[in-house]
């Protein structure tokens, strides 16, 4: 009977810290983006609605390997982080984060968009004319009506992060316990033929990823009915 | 007759064509993949064959060998995948033979970085030190012994970043995000020189040697253009192309 190694273990709690992590920071910075996206009529809204989808297009590795030039000694944002005294972000936790943050930007901002997008002005409009500043009126008004849009964002964040893997695979560097998540964990013991391991991790990873989905929408569809 | 009818009959009539008796499928380690479209070109034009070239990993392709994957010949990156293939009945018995012995080096992409001895790895001035994952790749397992036998495997080690393949700890060293690393030398030459940085050509006793096997898969016993790709490798020819990659055979 094979069980999970220690190093399967760490794997495994890393993916969960970097995809928690990652999830509320861009359900932090994903919102304003997408009530943006969803109110303006400036001319901004199609190039940089563009912009926030453009991770799609590149296979993750290619995109791994663009943000190494980028956050390396040479690339610019690599120079502004040592200028800044927070040293080089490749090889670190925080440099999975924020490219993981990047990488799945497009399956949080969509979703809350849309449901932004699908209120339409009237609600606010009824909300502003019983004296609600516009801020209290994003908080008590949209954001409850968007809550669907919100879930699904945070459940395709979540997951999309968990089963990610080109892109930490370039930015990460393989250290146990700071960078070597489950996916990248799974692959070198494919890699290595030790399929027996192999399976466990995977299939440890689709049924926990599958129980935490199931009781999401679970919960989800309980709340709509109320 | 429909056109549409008339349309099938000609796509079925060209398939044939498509799938070519005289090509020899072969899945080519990545780490090869440059020698070995050279060595292709140079086939075609003396054999009249065409060597269709595939490139991965070398654990890839024996998970994909071992599910029916149509390849006639596995140039591997290491000399246990394709013994353990012809164990297990998926290479023909004694088909086996080594095509190149892959030589390490230490190499970093700024210039006088690295010294002829590799005296840097003694004076620890680095945050991080790429190589190839030693579980995986027979060139990170060569860095290891030749830390171990330099005595500074413990000195050494907590800056590693370790990349899937060799292909990776290259990126990890030219992008500059790791000062120094091993990677292998068929990467860092071209015509015979160092095309960029510094370099420390490990010498070979320091580790085991880093042979690279071919194998006649199961698939391509008996195919002609198979037969004439592994003679073709074990040519004079064949071998000096090789050779100006930075390969010894």
């Amino acid at each position: 009977m094979i069980s999970p190694t220690p190093a399967d273990l760490a794997a495994i709690w890393l993916s969960l810290r970097l995809a928690t992590v990652t999830t509320v920071l861009l359900l932090l910075i994903g919102t304003p983006i997408a009530w943006w996206l969803a109110r303006t009529r400036s001319w901004w809204k199609g190039p940089l609605g563009a912009v926030v989808a453009l991770p799609l297009v590149l296979p993750p590795t290619v995109l791994g390997f663009y943000l190494l030039l980028l956050l390396g000694p040479e690339g610019m944002v690599g120079r502004f982080t040592q200028w800044a005294g927070l040293g080089l972000l490749p090889f670190t936790f925080p440099g999975l984060v924020v490219a993981s943050v990047l990488y799945s930007m497009p399956f949080v901002v969509q979703p809350i968009q849309n449901a932004f997008e699908a209120i339409g002005e009237k609600p606010l409009e009824a909300a502003a004319t019983l004296r609600a500043t516009p801020l209290d009126a994003f908080f008590s008004v949209a954001v409850p009506l968007a809550r669907p849009g919100f879930i699904t964002a945070a459940i395709l964040g979540f997951a999309h992060t968990v089963g990610e893997f080109g892109v930490v695979l370039m930015i990460g560097g393989n250290i146990p316990e700071q960078t070597r998540v489950a996916s990248v964990q799974i692959y070198d013991h494919v890699e290595a033929l030790e399929y027996a391991q192999a399976h466990w991790l995977a299939g440890g990873m689709v049924v926990f990823s599958f129980l935490v989905l199931l009781a999401l929408y679970t919960l989800n569809s309980r709340a709509h009915r109320r | 007759m429909s056109p549409f009818i008339k349309a099938l009959l000609l796509c079925a009539a060209a398939l044939p064509g498509l799938v070519r008796a005289d090509a020899v499928q072969v899945a080519v380690a990545a780490n090869f993949s440059a020698p070995a479209r050279l060595l292709a070109a140079d086939f075609e034009k003396d054999t009249g064959h065409k060597a269709v070239l595939i490139f991965g990993s070398t654990g890839q392709f024996y998970a994909q060998i071992k599910n029916g994957a149509p390849f006639d010949v596995f140039l591997a990156a290491d000399e246990t995948t394709p013994a353990r293939l012809e164990q297990e009945g998926n290479a023909a018995a004694g088909s086996r033979f080594t095509y190149a012995t892959g030589r390490l080096v230490l190499w970093s992409a700024k210039p006088g970085y690295v010294d002829d001895k590799g005296e840097v790895l003694k004076k620890g001035q680095f945050r991080h030190v790429s190589i190839a994952n030693p579980k995986l790749a027979p060139y990170g397992a060569a860095a290891i012994e030749t830390l171990n036998s330099l005595k500074l495997l413990d000195a050494v080690q907590p800056r590693f970043v370790q990349a899937e393949n060799i292909a990776q700890a290259y990126q990890f060293i030219a992008t500059g995000n790791a000062e120094l690393g091993f990677v292998a030398l068929a990467q860092v030459m071209k015509d015979s020189k160092l095309a960029a940085g510094s370099a420390w050509i490990v010498p070979a006793n320091r580790h085991q040697p880093i042979r690279q096997d071919a194998a006649l898969l199961a698939r391509g016993v008996g195919k002609p253009a198979a037969t004439a790709w592994l003679g073709y490798l074990k040519g004079t020819k064949a071998q000096a192309i090789i050779k100006s990659f930075g390969y010894e055979i």
